[in-house]
C-alpha cells in the first residue's frame, strides 16, 4: 500500500514537472511604471486574460501557455536591458514593449536572437527597417495617419490646422506623415508645437494655439499629457474642434480629463466601444476580472497572445524560428479564432490591416461614430 | 497682445504655486538650516492623501481638511521629530542628503500603495471664464492666485504683525539670544514645520487638479521651487514669493518666445546668472555664519 502510494506520487510529480517543461514561455516587458504606466498595465492584464483563457480551454496544440512580465519602466534603456534578459531565457514569443522609442531600441535584439516581437508601438518607422521578427498589433501611422488628414480635411472641413505633438519617436513619427498628408490635401498647419514628455504645464503651448487661431486642432500626445492638454484647452476656451488618435480620446484619458474630453474625436484601430460582438464580450470579461474597462492597450495584449496562438495552430508545431515566416501574410479570421476579434491580415513587413473606427467622446463616453472598413 | 496676457495670468498662477512650496522651503531653513529636497514629493502626498479620503467615503471638503491635517501631522510633526532632529546634529549636509532619500521613500511607497498611474483630482475653483479688461481669464487660473496670495499674506502677517511670529523671526535669527530672553526657541521651531506642512498641502490641493495626481509629480515642482527660492532669496520669506512669481512667469513666456524644448533650461539659466551677480538672491541679505 506504502509503495503504491509513493509511487503515485511519484507518477503525480513526474507529470506535473513534463507539463511544465512542456508549457509554451512568453516573455513580455511592458511600461508597468513611469509614463506609460496606464499603456504597460493595460497591455498586461490583456495578456494575462487571454492565457488564462486559453489554458482553461487546455492551451495550444495541448500545451500550456506560461508568462513573465519584466517591467521597462517606461525607459528606453531599461527595456532593452530588460528585453535581453528575457530573451536570455529563449522565450517563444517576446511580447511588447508599447512605447515606439522602447521597441525601436529593442527590436534589433529580438531579430538578433531570431524570436518573434509580438509589439504595441505605433511609430512609422518600426516597420520601415526591413526587421522580419517584428509584429505590431495595431496600425501603424502610416496607415492611420492618412485617415485622419483626410477626416480633417473633408469632414471637419478645416482649412488650417494646428498640430501639436510630443518629442519623442512616436510623437515625431504621427507628426512627420500628418503635416505630409495635411499639405498634400491643401489643409495648412498654421501651427506646428513640439511639447515634452512628461510635461505638465500646457499653458503657453495652448496660448500659442489660441493665437494662431485654426479651424481644427490635432494633438498627438501620450495619455496622461493628452489629459492635461484637453483640461487647458477647456481652461483656456480653445473653440475649434479637437482631432487626435487613440491616444486623445481613450478611457484612461476621459477618466483623467473629464468633462474637458467632451467633443475630442479620434480615428481609433481598437476601441473596447467598438459595434463588434466579441470585443464587447472581451470588455467584459476584462471588466469583470480587473474591475475597470481596459483601453485599446488592453485590447492589443489580448490579441498579441491570440495572434500567437493562430500562428501556432496554422503551423501545427512550437517552432519559434519558423513563426515569423507564418504570421507574414497570414490572415485570421475571427469565425475562426474569436480570440483576434476582428478579421485581420498581416504584411510582409509585419503592419496589420483591420477595420477601424472614427470616436467622439460623448458625455465621458467613447462613441463611434463611423466604421472604416478593411482597406484590402 | 491678449497672448502675452494669458501667458501672465498662467504663469503667475503656477508661479503663486511655486512661491507657496518656495516660502516653505525659506522657513525651514531659517529657523533649523533644513534643506527639504523632499519639498516637492511633499506637494505631491497630500492630494494622495486627499484621494485616501475620499475613496475611503468622505466627501471633498473633508478629505481636504483630514488631508492638511494628516500633512501636519506626518510632514510636520514625524518630519521635525522623526528625520530633523535626529540628523540635524550631523550637520546640513547629512540632513539635506536624507531628505533626498526621504524623497525616494514618498514616491516609492505612493507607487506601491496607490498606484503608479496618474489620477484625475477635484478642482476646488470651479470651471469657466471670466472677463477681465475684455480677457476671458480662467476662473481657476483667478482662484488659484487669490487663494495663494492669501495664504501668503496671512503668514507674512503672521510673522510681522504678531508676537508670535516675532518670536518665530527671533528663533531664526538668533536662537541664543531669543532662549535668553524667554522665547521657546523648540516650539517655534516645530511651528514653522506646521506652518511649510500647511502650505505644501494648499500648494497640493491647487496644482494637482491641474498637474493630476502621480507619484512622479513632485519632481518638477519642488525644482522649480529651490530655484525659487535661490532666486529670490533662501534667507526671505518675501524673497521666496518674487522667486515662485517670476519662474512661473518666466517659463511660461519662455515656452512661448524661445521654444517649448528650451523652456526648462530658461530658469535654470537665470539661476546661474542670479548666483554669478547676485548670490544672496534677489530680495535677500547677504548672509555671513559663524562656524
Amino acid at each position: 500500500m506504502k509503495s503504491t502510494l509513493l509511487a503515485g506520487a511519484l507518477l503525480a510529480f513526474a507529470t506535473a514537472t513534463s507539463v511544465h517543461a512542456q508549457a509554451i514561455k512568453f516573455a513580455d516587458v511592458a511600461e508597468l511604471s513611469g509614463g506609460g504606466a496606464t499603456v504597460g498595465t493595460n497591455w498586461k492584464n490583456g495578456i494575462d486574460l487571454a492565457i488564462e483563457e486559453i489554458n482553461a480551454k487546455g492551451g495550444v496544440l495541448g500545451r500550456k501557455l506560461e508568462v513573465t512580465h519584466a517591467d521597462s519602466q517606461s525607459n528606453p534603456g531599461v527595456a532593452r536591458a530588460q528585453v535581453q534578459k528575457a530573451l536570455d531565457a529563449e522565450p517563444y514569443v517576446l511580447l511588447g514593449p508599447g512605447y515606439s522609442g522602447s521597441v525601436k531600441v529593442t527590436a534589433p535584439l529580438a531579430a538578433e536572437a531570431g524570436i518573434a516581437q509580438i509589439m504595441g508601438g505605433e511609430a512609422a518607422e518600426l516597420t520601415q527597417t526591413g526587421n522580419k521578427f517584428l509584429f505590431r498589433t495595431s496600425f501603424g501611422q502610416q496607415s492611420s495617419m492618412p485617415k485622419v488628414a483626410k477626416y480633417i480635411h473633408d469632414d471637419m472641413k478645416a482649412k488650417s490646422v494646428a498640430v501639436v505633438w510630443v518629442n519623442n519617436d512616436f510623437g515625431r513619427g504621427g507628426r512627420d506623415v500628418i503635416v505630409k498628408e495635411l499639405d498634400r490635401l491643401g489643409s495648412k498647419v498654421v501651427a506646428d508645437l513640439s511639447t515634452e514628455a512628461g510635461q505638465a504645464d500646457f499653458a503657453a503651448d495652448v496660448g500659442k494655439i489660441k493665437a494662431a487661431n485654426p479651424d481644427a486642432v490635432f494633438v498627438y500626445l501620450n495619455e496622461e499629457e493628452s489629459a492635461r492638454i484637453l483640461k487647458e484647452l477647456k481652461r483656456q476656451g480653445v473653440t475649434a474642434p479637437l482631432m487626435g488618435e487613440t491616444t486623445l480620446i481613450g478611457q484612461k484619458v476621459i477618466e483623467l480629463a473629464g468633462d474637458a474630453a467632451n467633443g475630442a474625436r479620434g480615428h481609433v484601430g481598437l476601441t473596447t466601444d467598438a459595434p463588434v460582438d466579441l470585443i464587447k464580450t472581451f470588455r467584459d470579461k476584462f471588466a469583470k476580472k480587473y474591475n475597470y474597462v481596459p483601453d485599446h492597450n488592453g485590447l492589443k495584449g489580448y490579441l498579441a497572445v491570440y495572434m500567437v496562438k493562430a500562428a501556432t495552430e496554422k503551423m501545427g508545431k512550437v517552432d519559434s524560428k519558423a513563426f515569423a515566416d507564418t504570421l507574414h501574410g497570414l490572415t485570421i479570421k475571427a469565425a475562426d479564432e474569436p480570440g483576434i476579434l476582428m478579421d485581420v491580415t498581416f504584411s510582409e513587413t509585419g503592419d496589420i490591416d483591420r477595420q477601424s473606427f472614427l470616436v467622439e467622446v460623448v458625455e465621458g463616453k467613447q462613441v463611434v461614430k463611423q466604421v472604416l472598413p478593411k482597406v484590402k | 497682445m491678449s497672448n502675452l496676457f494669458d501667458l501672465l495670468v498662467a504663469g503667475l498662477a503656477t508661479g503663486a504655486i511655486y512661491a507657496l512650496v518656495a516660502v516653505g522651503f525659506t522657513l525651514l531653513w531659517q529657523t533649523s538650516q533644513t534643506i527639504n529636497f523632499a519639498q516637492g514629493e511633499f506637494v505631491m502626498l497630500p492630494a494622495f492623501l486627499m484621494l485616501a479620503a475620499m475613496h475611503a467615503g468622505a466627501p471633498f471638503w473633508l478629505a481636504i481638511i483630514l488631508g492638511i491635517l494628516l500633512s501636519m501631522i506626518l510632514l510636520g510633526l514625524a518630519f521635525k521629530l522623526l528625520l530633523v532632529d535626529p540628523m540635524m546634529r550631523h550637520g546640513v549636509l547629512p540632513l539635506a542628503i536624507a531628505t533626498m532619500a526621504l524623497a525616494i521613500g514618498i514616491k516609492e511607497a505612493v507607487k506601491q500603495f496607490f498606484s503608479a498611474e496618474a489620477s484625475p483630482f477635484p478642482s476646488i475653483v470651479p470651471t469657466g471664464d471670466i472677463s477681465i479688461l475684455g480677457h476671458a481669464v480662467s476662473l481657476q487660473s483667478i482662484g488659484v492666485l487669490v487663494l495663494a496670495i492669501f495664504a501668503v499674506l496671512g503668514l507674512t502677517t503672521l510673522l510681522n504683525r504678531t508676537s508670535l511670529g516675532h518670536q518665530m523671526q527671533a528663533a531664526a535669527q538668533n536662537p541664543t539670544v531669543a532662549r535668553i530672553i524667554g522665547v521657546p526657541v523648540e516650539r517655534m521651531i516645530l511651528l514653522t514645520f506646521l506652518i511649510n506642512a500647511f502650505l505644501v498641502a494648499l500648494a497640493s490641493l491647487l496644482i494637482t487638479p491641474i498637474y493630476l495626481a502621480k507619484f512622479s509629480s513632485g519632481e518638477v515642482l519642488g525644482q522649480a521651487a529651490f530655484i525659487a527660492a535661490i532666486v529670490g532669496g533662501f534667507n526671505q520669506v518675501r524673497g521666496a514669493i518674487a522667486g515662485g512669481l517670476l519662474i512661473g512667469v518666466l517659463d511660461n513666456l519662455a515656452a512661448s518666445y524661445v521654444s517649448t524644448q528650451y523652456r526648462a533650461a530658461v530658469p535654470l539659466i537665470f539661476l546661474i546668472l542670479v548666483i554669478l551677480f547676485r548670490p544672496q538672491g534677489l530680495l535677500g541679505r547677504a548672509e555671513e555664519r559663524t562656524v
